[in-house]
């Protein structure tokens, strides 16, 4: 873009220098747990002088832990298989009202990704109590849904406006029933937006914690409130270790969609 | 002339708008009972008390409370402290990368993104490592003799600010970045060409085209950080207390229902009243970008 500027070259060094430290800033963090969750010591050597692989061994040997990713995994599954159905159909539906009929669903569907987490967690706590749903599994997952269904439509929107409608008119006047045209057109072409859409929706329970500290309880607590507890109390590397493999799972998921999307 | 429809037609019409209505239902509905119920519901809880009773007394409890106003100040201090570093940090980057060529743009994009895909406990502890006072920037610091003491970075205000601005940058960035990346070259070219100093191109030709990215990234900023909770609850030791830890405090140690949703309430009005005045500056911004295109 500044290619009109080549004798700009201080201007140039000056910009480019800023932007690396800024840069560095921001992966500083991730970056800096995985030297140390691989350190012998439970101090925060750095660089460790010996290396050890004890704080994976009591990631996978702790109960406690074992049972939180369980309670993640199967939140992040849940989450995942009610909200992109969910989702799809209501992108549908705007899809083709269209207007301003689209446009305040929209702007419904949209209000959890907006209103801030704790108040999210609260209204949700003293809806829960009432119904003495406070720490079950189903309240967590009330709270993930409706935080994941705004992400899957952000991805499937753009998706169906790109969508040929004719196909599902041709389908219907041939004589296929909706349940058809959906499940046989309509899923089909959408497939990598759709792996998109459900990935999100997982990520996004995953990494949810402000709804998971306050409703989540006991047996049922996900890592992330076990994470925001143990950070309270003490820096064990058994987090540096967690740290590790999540971010690298989740690498390794944005990579593949990225790849399979250019394909 | 009058078009005559048939009547089975338009009712055929009318069948498949609620047929299509119809699916949006089951969306509409977790919406509602997991998002809309429950901030309801803190309404109806800030007016009763512990006992179930009607009452305003939580209002006039927490409304005159010292620490409430503090709490709100904090906020306020957290939310636009962060949005002012973003603007800082994020600008001049998101120029860098506009103006570098694609391939190279996109990988860097890539790199500038991973924080948004670390889970955010995780880019929390991070911090922690970082900024303790036996952390690795201390231990720099001293080991180097920049500074005699390990400076305290952390468990306070410094520390809560580095995280969300830490957590605020990529989503700022992206629009701003987008935006940029939007403008056409040939305009810059152009005002090189008529003698226009790369200071001036910025200021006149760079800048008003990416105001709009800018304002969207601003707005995202001040309404994500507004009722943040991790970061203060964890970096700022319980000592940066805004709203959203005042909240929780209420709520978990006090089980002080009624001042929890006062509190809530107070987010609220708060973020309308940012609402507000963001639609009036979007508004006047629309006027001068207008203006100065006609000008």
């Amino acid at each position: 873009m500044l290619e009109a500027y080549p004798q700009n070259r201080f201007a140039r060094i000056v910009l480019w220098s800023f932007a690396a430290l800024v840069m560095a800033f921001l992966m500083l963090p991730t970056l800096v747990v995985v030297p140390l969750s691989f350190s012998a010591s439970s101090l925060l050597e750095f660089p460790p002088h010996a290396y050890s692989l004890r704080w994976y061994e009591n990631f996978f040997s702790s109960a406690t832990w074992m049972a939180a990713l369980r309670t993640s995994l199967i939140l992040g599954t849940l989450t995942a298989l009610i909200a992109v159905p969910f989702a799809l159909l209501a992108c549908i539906s705007m899809n083709r009202l269209g207007g301003k009929t689209a446009a305040s669903i929209q702007s419904v569907l949209l209000t959890p990704s907006v209103t801030p987490g704790i108040l999210l967690a609260i209204g949700l706590f003293f809806v829960l109590a009432a119904q003495r749903l406070v720490g079950t599994l189903f309240g967590v997952l009330v709270g993930h849904v409706v935080l994941a269904v705004p992400v899957a439509c952000i991805v499937l929107l753009p998706a169906l406006a790109r969508f040929d409608w004719n196909q599902v008119q041709a389908a219907r006047s041939l004589g296929a029933n909706w349940a058809r045209a959906i499940g046989g057109i309509i899923v089909p072409q959408l497939r990598l937006s759709l792996l998109s859409a459900t990935l999100m929706a997982f990520l996004t329970s995953l990494d949810e914690s402000v709804i998971s500290i306050f409703i989540a309880s006991g047996r049922n607590s996900t890592m992330p409130k076990l994470m925001f507890l143990s950070l309270r109390d003490q820096i064990d590397p058994t987090i540096a270790a967690i740290s590790t493999l999540w971010t690298a799972i989740v690498v390794v998921v944005v990579v593949i969609v990225a790849l399979r999307q250019k394909s | 002339m009058t078009v005559t429809v048939d009547p089975a037609l338009l009712a055929d019409a009318r069948r498949e708008r609620r047929f299509f209505l119809s699916l949006s239902l089951p969306a509409l509905f977790i919406v509602g009972l997991a998002a809309i119920l429950p901030i309801l519901w803190i309404i109806r809880q800030s007016f009763l008390t512990t006992g179930g009773e009607y009452t305003v007394g939580n209002y006039t409890k927490v409304l005159s409370s010292g620490l409430t106003w503090s709490a709100l100040v904090t906020t306020l201090e957290l939310s636009l402290g962060t949005l002012a570093i973003c603007i800082v940090l994020g600008i001049p980057l998101a120029l860098a990368l506009a103006s570098a060529r694609p391939r190279v743009a996109n990988l860097l994009m890539a790199f500038v993104m991973l924080p948004l895909w670390t889970a955010i406990l995780v880019r929390t502890y991070g911090w922690l490592v970082l900024l303790r006072r036996d952390g690795l920037i201390n231990a720099a610091l001293t080991g180097s003799g920049l500074t005699a003491e390990p400076l305290p970075l952390v468990y306070n205000f410094t520390g809560t600010l580095i995280g969300m601005v830490h957590y605020m940058l990529p989503l700022f960035l992206l629009p701003v970045y987008a935006a940029m990346r939007d403008i056409d070259p040939n305009l810059i070219r152009a005002s090189a060409s008529m003698g226009a100093t790369l200071g001036q191109v910025i200021r006149t030709v760079i800048m008003p085209l990416s105001a709009g990215g800018i304002f969207s990234g601003s707005v995202i900023v001040l309404i994500y950080s507004i009722g943040f909770f991790i970061t203060p609850a964890v970096l700022g030791g319980g000592k940066v207390n805004p709203l959203s830890t005042r909240i929780e405090r209420a709520l978990s140690t006090f089980q002080d229902w009624g001042s929890a949703s006062v509190l809530g309430i107070l987010l609220l009005v708060l973020m309308a009243l940012i609402g507000v005045m963001l639609l009036a500056a979007r508004r006047l911004l629309a006027q001068t970008t207008v203006a100065a295109a006609h000008a």
